[in-house]
């Protein structure tokens, strides 16, 4: 996992609700046995018309945010399914940062596994840098996973709170398996007397 | 002797403690990981690359559910070759590994949260994880039980253990007797109307009360299925006479003397008189109506009785957006009555609403009436046992004779990754759990509903007031 320090990039603005893990990558993609090479279907459905055309309106199409690692969206992002590829396509795409007022739970998970940064603002902010990157071109937010904040340089900046563990993990890139392996010990004792729970056995 | 009253998660969460390092997320052990085709192949493969082998095998069972046809012929021969090679993948994963596979062709398959249970897999005070958000459904028993992604898969297929922050707990409590025609599915989509899509994020509910506790083993688990439909982590029942009873006897529970010591074990987790939790919600289940979603989120529901709401009447401006949105994909107008909205197909089936206890709602509506010629639906068991049942007590006839199309076992049109998929402006009566914009094929239009609700419809070719319907014949086993 790529550790994460702070990113200034170009913001692109989402501006939806409840944008759930089926749009950011609809089914007939979960099929691969990869876990690379999803960029190209992230927002499938809404980035082309069923015959393959671009949807011109949609912003992904839109050159304005060409390179954007920031997204912007509304609230309740990424509920539904638990399918990772979610991360995946987002983090293949090249997104770093998802700015949300909030986050479904097993998304937020996936997305700390594969080094994405997800800043929850306060509905009230995330709207005002929804306007501000429709509206104004080559608008870049700063990013920092140190401070905890997000910055423009016209004098917008907001704090974030994420879990102290969560962000050491995040700024050092850490896998999670071996992070476990280090209570390798505790594990096998418990494991010893848990067995004597025979009514919590699978088979 | 004095001790703090503990919920019934916090007695399930403290038996699973591993460690608590500190400033980090409690290790919490595993006592069952579910495995289907879909989420698990990159897990294997991290195993692999990193040399890593299963820690148990005895707490892994994996089944084929998300992409298998429905049909015999689809299932002998899968002609989506992506598809193909997934399945292909899942065997020889578990062949490598040493985990136990419920294959296609085994009397046993079936949708993964239809199969634990009725294994006799789940048991109440369990930790359960699988790939797949509905895992919640075990919670149904008194597990806890939650869904993870893939790189979760592999850490507990590594260790059997996973790190997790605590849960907030919140206690949701439907008291009295339901109203007849009003079932366990409208239950839960009147709490995720009430408390919103993002109502319990961080949150395990217990569902507790009269009308909680009246529901058969088949109806606790639609409603904890749901739970992530409200952003829950999970969802949880306490096990009582009625759970005992359904497992009793089943292959994987305990037997003999194993099994009264189990029941004693299990007898003690139900949360103590006292115990507090963050959050209350009470509910009257006489106020509770069958219900119908007409938008493309699961909170977005109304009565079948009500009309399509007016997005000018939303509580804030991202919410009317999000109607107007909703309004336009569905292609409903507002005030329009949920019962004069016309269908194309029907779906009952899925880990929501695929067990037999659905299917006997389903075929009780339909017997001595015909599917409207308009309509095309299908029933699609939960598992091959499910199905078996079915056919033992005649139910496949009544569904045929009425002219419902009968399947075999899979998750199907609840998620079209097989071939059963709407076209674009279909709209579905389904039981299933996600309305999704394209969840059951693109440009699809998803209702969720009942079992009994949507052999209803099925056969008006419009959503009818179960309450209202006139039942012709008995369906005797
Ligand atoms: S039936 Fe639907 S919700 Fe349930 S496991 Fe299958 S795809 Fe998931």
């Amino acid at each position: 996992m790529e550790p994460f320090k702070t990113l200034t990039s170009l913001a692109m603005p989402l501006d939806r609700t409840n944008v759930d893990t089926d749009q950011i990558i609809p089914k007939q993609f979960l099929k691969r046995i990869e876990r690379t090479g999803y960029g190209d279907f992230l927002f499938f459905d809404w980035r082309q018309t069923p015959e393959g055309k671009p949807v011109a309106d949609f912003v992904i199409n839109n050159p304005r945010y060409k390179g954007a690692q920031i997204l912007v969206a509304g609230k309740n992002f990424g509920c539904g399914s638990s399918r990772e590829h979610a991360a995946w396509a987002l983090s293949d795409y090249g997104f770093r940062v998802v700015i949300a007022p909030t986050f479904a739970d097993i998304f937020f998970s996936n997305a700390g596994k594969n080094g994405i940064v997800l800043a929850r603002l306060t509905e009230g902010e995330v709207e005002t840098l929804l306007q501000n990157a429709q509206k104004i071109p080559g608008y870049k937010l700063t990013v920092s996973l140190e401070e905890q904040t997000v910055k423009d340089d016209r004098g917008f900046s907001a704090k974030f709170d994420i879990d102290p563990f969560r962000k050491f993990c995040l700024l050092e890139g850490l896998d999670d398996i071996g992070l476990t392996l280090r209570h390798a010990a505790e594990l096998d004792k418990f494991e010893q007397q848990h067995e004597a729970a025979t009514w919590l056995r699978a088979k | 002797m004095s001790s703090t009253p503990k919920t019934l998660f916090e007695k399930v969460w403290e038996q699973h403690v591993v460690a608590e390092p500190k400033g980090e997320p409690t290790l919490l052990y595993i006592d069952l990981q579910l495995v289907h085709e879909v989420t698990s192949p990159q897990a294997f493969e991290g195993l692999r690359l990193a040399g890593r082998k299963v820690r148990r095998p005895d707490r892994t069972i994996a089944t084929i559910d998300h992409n298998v046809p429905t049909t015999i012929e689809g299932r002998l021969n899968i002609v989506d070759q992506i598809s193909a090679k997934q399945i292909s993948t899942l065997r020889q994963n578990c062949k490598d590994f040493g985990v136990e596979l419920y294959d296609i062709d085994s009397r046993e398959q079936g949708i993964v949260h239809v199969i634990g249970p009725e294994l006799g897999i789940t048991k109440p005070g369990m930790t359960i994880v699988c790939g797949d958000s509905h895992t919640s459904t075990h919670g149904a028993f008194g597990a806890l039980a939650f869904g993870i992604g893939t790189s979760e898969v592999e850490h507990v297929l590594a260790t059997q253990t996973l790190p997790q922050s605590k849960p907030t707990t919140f206690r949701i409590a439907v008291e009295g007797k339901l109203p007849q025609g009003v079932t366990a599915k409208d239950i839960i989509l009147a709490i995720i109307g009430k408390i919103g899509t993002d109502g319990a994020t961080g949150c395990v509910i217990e569902y507790a009360g009269s009308a909680i506790r009246s529901l058969s083993m088949e109806g606790r688990m639609t409603v904890c299925n749901m739970s992530i439909e409200a952003g829950a982590r999970a969802g949880m029942i306490a096990p009582d006479e009625t759970t005992f009873a359904y497992l009793k006897g089943r292959r994987f529970s305990p037997q003999g003397a194993d099994w009264d010591k189990a029941v004693e074990e299990w007898k003690k987790l139900p949360s103590d008189p006292g115990a507090k939790y963050d959050r209350e919600l009470v509910i009257d289940a006489a106020t509770l109506a069958p219900y119908v979603s007409w938008g493309t989120s699961p909170g977005m529901v109304a009565p079948v009785t009500a009309s399509v709401p007016d997005p000018a009447a939303a509580a804030n401006e991202q919410d009317r957006k999000s109607f107007e949105r909703a309004l336009e994909y569905m292609d409903l107008k507002a005030g329009t009555p949920l019962s004069e909205v016309a269908i194309d197909r029907v779906f009952i089936g899925s880990c929501t609403n695929g067990r037999i206890e659905d299917l006997r709602a389903a075929a009780k509506i339909a017997a001595g009436h015909k599917v409207s010629s308009r309509v095309h639906a299908m029933v699609v068991p939960g598992s091959q046992q499910v199905k078996a049942q079915a056919i033992e007590e005649g139910l496949d006839k009544v569904f045929k004779e009425a002219g419902f199309d009968w399947r075999e076992p899979g998750c199907s049109m609840c998620l079209g990754m097989n071939p059963d998929i709407l076209s674009p402006g279909e709209r579905c009566a389904s039981t299933s759990n996600r309305n999704f914009e394209g969840r059951q094929g693109r440009g699809g239009r998803t209702h969720l509903v009942s079992p009994e609700m949507a052999a209803a419809a099925a056969i008006a070719g419009h959503f009818v007031d179960i309450r209202n319907w006139e039942v012709r014949e008995e369906v005797t086993a």
